[in-house]
C-alpha cells in the first residue's frame, strides 16, 4: 500500500518527521455520581505521517474515550481531561472552545461506528459535506458544492453529481459511511480519527470500507488513527498497535510484534479468542475456542470433542420450500405494489446434536427464516416438521405446546430481558406458564440452569442491569433451556459480545449440546465463528439457500460464487496480509423487493457429494 | 403526497360521522325538553303539539338524525330556539373572535415554551434548567380563572395598563382589538407554553444525545448552529403533533377564559346555549369545533410529512 513516490509514506514510523499527533498521559475521568472516576488513565502514543495506528481493545477498556478525548467531544460537566495532545504542533487541551471548533474538521476528522444514525436525517447529504467545507473556509456556495461532488466521487460513490439532494435514508449503510469518509476528507485532515467504522457493515461491504480508507491514506497522504475491537482488521490495515484494557494502554508495538510476540497475558488471551477463518481445516467436529487466562497467561488448548450428531433417527427439525414474503403497500387504497421476498424456498433437515449455520449478510432472509419455523412470523408456504409435527397447521394452544420445543436466543442481550423482573423469575417464567412445574419446583430449577450457564444460584435475586452482556447473554440461553427444548434457534446470539465472551458463550453453547443433545440453528453474519462451532452450513443470498453441505466441505471447497465473495471478505488476523486489497467493486448488497406476480425461477442443484449440494447459478 | 392527504381526508369522513351520531344522540340524551322550554308557562297542548311538528321531534330518532345530517351537509344547521337566527350564522359571528384568541394564545406559547424548552435542554441540570421547570410546573398548575382574574386586578384594576374587557373586532379597530386580546392570550397561552416547554425538553434532550449531532460537532460547527440547525430541526417533529392536539385544549379553556373576559366568542355561545337548552346551537358549535379540531390534526400531519423527509419517501 505504500507509494514509493511519498517519501513521508516510505518510512510511516521514521523519526526524523514530527508526529501529527502526540499524547501523553492522557487521563480522562466521567463524573459518575459525584465522584470522578477514571475510565482512561495514563495513555501515551505517538501517530506519526502518514501512518495507521490501531488502537484495539474490548468493550469499557476506554478506546473510544481516548479518541473523543483527542477531539474534545465528551460532555464537558461530566468528564475531565488531562494530560497533553499535541495536534499538529498545537495543544488541544489548552485551546478555548472557538478554536477547538476550528481544529475539528480541519487538523482532525472523525468517522464513527453508526453510519446509520451518524448522518443528520433531514438535511440533504449534500448540505451535510458542503457544511463541513463553508464552516471552516471562505467558499462561495457553489465553490462549495462543486468541491462536495468532487468528493463524493472520490469515495466512490457512483452518479455522484446527482446524489447531492439526497437524504441519508436513502443510502444504504456502506454508501452513509462513504458519505461520513467524504465529510472527513471535506477539509484535508492530517488525522483521521475512525472510531469502529466497519462495526455496523457487512462484511463485504467492510472489505470495501477498509479498501477506500487504505486508498485515500494514499492519496491525501493522511495518518489514521484506527479504533476497533476486531483483531482481523487491525491486522489488515495498521502498522503499529496500542492494545487498551480497563483503561490502560498494556502493550503497544508494530502490529507484526503485538500479534506474534505480544507479551501481555491480555494480549495473548485476545488473540486466541478471536475466531480465524481457516483454523479448522482438518478438524471434522466442532471446536472448542482455546482459553487463556486473562491474568496469567496459561493457556488451555481445547480437546475434540466426539461427534454429538445422531443421523440414524429422523431429523428432529424439517423444513421444505419454506417461502415468507412481505407485501409492500402503497397509494390512496394501499395496493399491493410488490412484495420482499424474504425467505424463498428453502428447505432443510436439523438432526439431534447437530449444529446448522444459517449464514449471509444483512437482508438474506436467515433471520426470518428462523422465525419462520417458530412461526414468530407467519410463512406463506412450505412445510415445517417439528418431532413429527407439522408447526404451520397448528392452532393457537398446540402453538404454544410446539414453542416448549423450539426456543430462541436473541442478538441483543441488553433488550432482550425485561429490566423490571429478577433473572430469577425471567428463567423460572416459562416453565410456570405451560405448567410444567409448580412455582417452587420453577425456582429449582432456575438456580440449576443458571449453575448450568456459568452463573451462581444465588444471583437470581437480582436484576438484567447488575448483569454484562455476556453474563445477560448466560442468562438468555438459560430462559432458552428452562422448557427442555429439543431445538435452539440462535440469532445472531453472539454477535453483539466481545471476542473474548463471544468465545466463552460459543464454548458454552458447545458443552450444552454435548450433555443435552441440543440442536442448534445458529444463525450468523460471522464466517469465521461458524465454521468454528457447526456442523454443517446453508449459505443464504436473496432468500434462498445457495450452498449448504457439511462444514468441513462448503469450507474447504465452496463451489457458489458468493459463498466464494463472503469468505474472501473476512478479514483474517495475520499481519502479513496487511496492504492487501481486494478491489471489491462498490456494489451494494441487492435487495430482494421484487413486483407483484414475480415468479421466482425454479432453481436447480448440483450435488458436490456428502450431502454438499451447490445452487446452479444461472 | 397529494394521495397522502386524500387519504388523510378519507379518514376523516367516518371520523366526521361518528362525531355527528355522537353530538346528535348527546343532546337526546340531555334531560329537559326545549319544547315545554319554548311553549312558556301556559303549556298549552295545542302549542306544544304545533312546535314538535315543526321540529320535526314526533319522527322516529334515525330520521331526525338523517335529516338533521342531510341539513347540515348543506350548510344548514338549523335555526337558534332562542334567537331564531341560523345557527351558521350565529357560529360565523363568533368564529373569528376565538381563532384571534387561539392565534394569539398559540403565538404566546410557541414564544415563550419553544425557547424556554431549548434553553432548559442545553443548559440541562444547571440552575436555569430548573427555573424554567419550576416557571412551567407553576404555568400547569395555576387554574385559568385565577391567572385570569388577578391580572385583571393587577393590570388593568390598579395600573389601568390595558382594559378588563370590551372586545372591538380586529378588522374595525385591529390595536384595540388586540389590546383587550392580550390577557386573555395570555392567560390561554400559559398553560400551553408549560406543555410545550416540556416536550421541547425532552425532544431537544434525545436529540442533542443522537449520533448525528456528534458528528456536526466533530466536523468544527458552532454549538449555535449545532442546537439551532442540527438539533431543533429534528425536535420539532414531535412538536408539531403535540401542537395540534394543545389546540383542543386551547378550545376547552376559551371557554372559560371568554368567561373572565366577557369576550363574545365560540366559548361563550356554547355555555349560553347549554344553559338555555338550544339544541341546534350547541350541536352546530360543538360539531364545528370538531371540523376544526380534525383539520388541526390534518395539517400537523401533513407539516410532519413535509418536515421529515424520510415520511416524505414513504409516500
Amino acid at each position: 500500500m505504500k507509494n514509493p513516490i511519498d517519501p513521508l509514506l516510505s518510512k510511516p514510523a521514521s523519526a526524523a518527521s514530527a508526529p501529527v499527533l502526540s499524547v501523553s498521559d492522557l487521563t480522562t475521568s466521567f463524573l459518575i455520581d459525584g465522584i470522578w472516576k477514571p475510565v482512561v488513565r495514563n495513555v501515551s502514543f505517538e501517530v506519526a505521517p502518514g501512518e495507521t495506528v490501531a488502537i484495539v481493545g474490548e468493550s469499557g477498556s476506554g478506546k473510544s474515550v481516548t479518541s473523543l478525548s483527542i477531539m474534545r467531544l465528551l460532555a464537558k460537566r461530566s468528564s475531565r481531561i488531562e494530560g497533553c495532545v499535541m495536534l499538529n504542533g498545537r495543544d488541544v487541551l489548552s485551546l478555548p472552545e472557538k478554536e477547538m471548533q476550528q481544529v475539528r474538521g480541519n487538523d482532525a476528522a472523525m468517522i464513527f461506528q453508526e453510519p446509520m444514525t451518524s448522518l443528520n436525517p433531514i438535511f440533504t447529504i449534500g448540505r451535510q459535506i458542503s457544511e463541513a467545507l463553508t464552516c471552516h473556509g471562505d467558499i462561495s456556495k457553489i465553490e462549495a458544492r462543486a468541491e462536495t461532488i468532487r468528493l463524493l466521487e472520490k469515495v466512490r460513490i457512483p452518479n455522484a453529481a446527482s446524489r447531492f439532494e439526497d437524504y441519508p435514508h436513502q443510502f444504504s449503510g456502506g454508501m452513509r459511511q462513504r458519505v461520513m469518509i467524504a465529510m472527513a476528507l471535506a477539509s484535508k485532515p492530517k488525522l483521521l480519527i475512525a472510531d469502529e467504522p466497519t462495526t455496523a457493515l457487512d462484511v463485504t461491504i467492510q472489505g470495501q470500507i477498509l479498501d477506500l480508507i487504505k486508498l485515500l491514506q494514499e492519496e491525501e497522504a493522511m495518518s489514521v488513527l484506527f479504533i476497533t475491537h476486531d483483531m482481523g482488521v487491525v491486522a489488515e490495515i495498521a502498522d503499529r498497535t496500542i492494545v487498551m484494557f480497563k483503561g490502560e494502554a498494556i502493550e503497544t508495538g508494530t502490529t507484526e510484534d503485538i500479534f506474534h510476540k505480544g507479551k501481555h497475558p491480555y494480549t495473548r488471551a485476545l488473540l486466541s479468542a478471536v475466531p480465524r477463518l481457516g483454523s479448522m481445516t482438518g478438524h471434522k467436529w466442532p471446536l472448542r475456542f482455546p482459553t487463556v487466562d486473562a491474568a496469567t497467561g496459561a493457556r488451555i488448548e481445547p480437546i475434540e470433542v466426539a461427534d454429538t450428531v445422531d443421523r440414524r433417527t429422523q431429523p428432529i427439525l424439517k423444513v421444505e420450500n419454506l417461502t415468507t414474503r412481505f407485501d409492500i403497500r402503497d397509494g390512496l387504497f394501499s395496493r399491493k405494489i410488490g412484495a420482499v421476498h424474504a425467505v424463498e424456498s428453502v428447505s432443510f433437515e436439523l438432526f439431534q446434536g447437530e449444529t446448522l449455520a444459517l449464514v449471509g449478510e444483512s437482508g438474506c432472509g436467515k433471520s426470518t427464516t428462523g422465525r419462520s419455523i417458530t412461526r414468530l412470523v407467519e410463512p406463506n408456504a412450505g412445510k415445517v416438521d417439528l418431532d413429527g409435527r407439522n408447526v404451520l397447521s397448528l392452532g393457537t394452544s398446540e402453538l404454544r405446546e410446539m414453542r416448549r420445543g423450539i426456543q430462541m436466543i436473541f442478538q441483543d442481550p441488553f433488550a432482550s430481558l425485561n429490566p423490571r423482573m429478577t433473572i430469577g423469575a425471567t428463567i423460572a417464567e416459562p416453565i410456570v406458564e405451560h405448567g410444567i412445574g409448580k412455582p417452587t419446583q420453577a425456582r429449582q430449577k432456575a438456580a440449576d440452569l443458571l449453575e448450568r450457564v456459568g452463573l451462581n444460584a444465588d444471583m437470581m435475586t437480582r436484576y438484567p442491569h447488575e448483569f454484562s452482556g455476556g453474563q445477560r447473554q448466560r442468562i438468555c440461553i438459560a430462559r432458552a433451556l428452562a422448557l427442555d427444548p429439543k431445538v435452539i434457534v440462535a440469532d445472531e446470539s453472539v454477535s453483539a459480545l466481545d471476542v473474548s465472551i463471544k468465545a466463552q458463550v460459543c464454548n458454552l453453547l458447545m458443552d450444552l449440546q454435548q450433555s443435552l443433545q441440543l440442536a442448534f440453528l445458529f444463525i450468523s453474519h460471522d464466517m469465521a465463528v461458524v465454521e468454528r462451532v457447526s456442523h454443517r452450513v446453508a449459505v443464504m443470498y436473496l432468500g434462498e439457500i445457495v450452498e449448504i453441505g457439511p462444514r468441513e466441505s462448503v469450507f474447504g471447497n465452496p463451489q457458489h460464487s458468493y459463498t466464494r465473495k463472503l469468505m474472501a471478505a473476512v478479514p483474517v488476523p495475520d499481519p502479513a496480509r496487511r496492504g492487501i486489497k481486494r478491489n471489491l467493486k462498490a456494489d451494494e448488497l441487492k435487495s430482494p423487493v421484487r413486483p407483484v406476480g414475480y415468479v421466482p425461477p425454479t432453481p436447480n442443484y448440483r450435488n458436490v457429494g456428502s450431502g454438499h449440494i451447490v445452487r446452479i447459478e444461472a | 403526497m397529494y394521495s397522502y392527504i386524500a387519504k388523510r381526508l378519507l379518514v376523516a369522513i367516518p371520523t366526521l360521522l361518528i362525531i355527528s351520531v355522537f353530538v346528535f344522540s348527546l343532546q337526546k340524551l340531555l334531560p329537559g325538553d326545549p319544547v315545554l322550554a319554548m311553549a312558556g308557562e301556559e303549556r298549552d297542548p295545542q302549542v306544544i303539539e304545533y312546535l314538535r311538528e315543526k321540529y320535526r321531534l314526533n319522527d322516529p330518532v334515525p330520521i331526525q338524525y338523517a335529516h338533521w345530517l342531510g341539513s347540515a351537509l348543506q350548510g344548514d344547521l338549523g335555526i337558534s330556539l332562542r334567537t331564531n337566527l341560523p345557527v351558521l350564522t350565529l357560529v360565523g359571528q363568533k368564529l373569528p373572535v376565538t381563532i384571534q384568541l387561539a392565534i394569539m394564545s398559540m403565538i404566546f406559547a410557541f414564544a415563550i415554551g419553544i425557547p424556554m424548552g431549548i434553553l432548559a435542554a442545553v443548559k440541562k441540570n444547571t440552575a436555569l434548567d430548573y427555573i424554567a421547570n419550576v416557571v412551567a410546573l407553576s404555568g400547569l398548575s395555576i387554574p385559568n380563572f385565577w391567572l385570569g382574574i388577578m391580572l385583571i386586578l393587577l393590570v388593568s384594576v390598579n395600573l389601568g395598563w390595558l382594559p378588563a374587557s370590551g372586545y372591538r373586532p380586529f378588522f374595525e379597530d385591529p390595536l384595540n382589538s388586540i389590546k383587550t386580546m392580550l390577557m386573555p392570550a395570555f392567560v390561554l397561552g400559559n398553560a400551553l407554553a408549560a406543555t410545550l416547554m416540556r416536550h421541547t425538553r425532552s425532544a431537544m434532550l434525545s436529540v442533542l444525545s443522537a449520533d448525528y449531532i456528534r458528528t456536526a460537532r466533530a466536523k468544527g460547527l458552532s454549538e449555535r448552529k449545532v442546537v439551532l440547525e442540527h438539533s431543533f430541526r429534528n425536535a420539532v417533529l414531535p412538536i408539531v403533533t403535540l401542537s395540534a392536539l394543545l389546540f383542543g385544549e386551547l378550545l376547552a379553556g376559551a371557554v372559560l377564559t371568554e368567561q373572565i373576559f366577557t369576550i363574545p366568542g365560540f366559548g361563550k355561545l356554547i355555555v349560553d346555549a347549554v344553559f338555555t337548552r338550544d339544541y341546534a346551537v350547541v350541536q352546530g358549535v360543538v360539531l364545528c369545533t370538531a371540523i376544526g379540531f380534525i383539520l388541526m390534526n390534518l395539517i400537523a400531519d401533513v407539516l410532519y410529512v413535509v418536515l421529515n423527509p424520510r415520511m416524505r419517501a414513504n409516500l
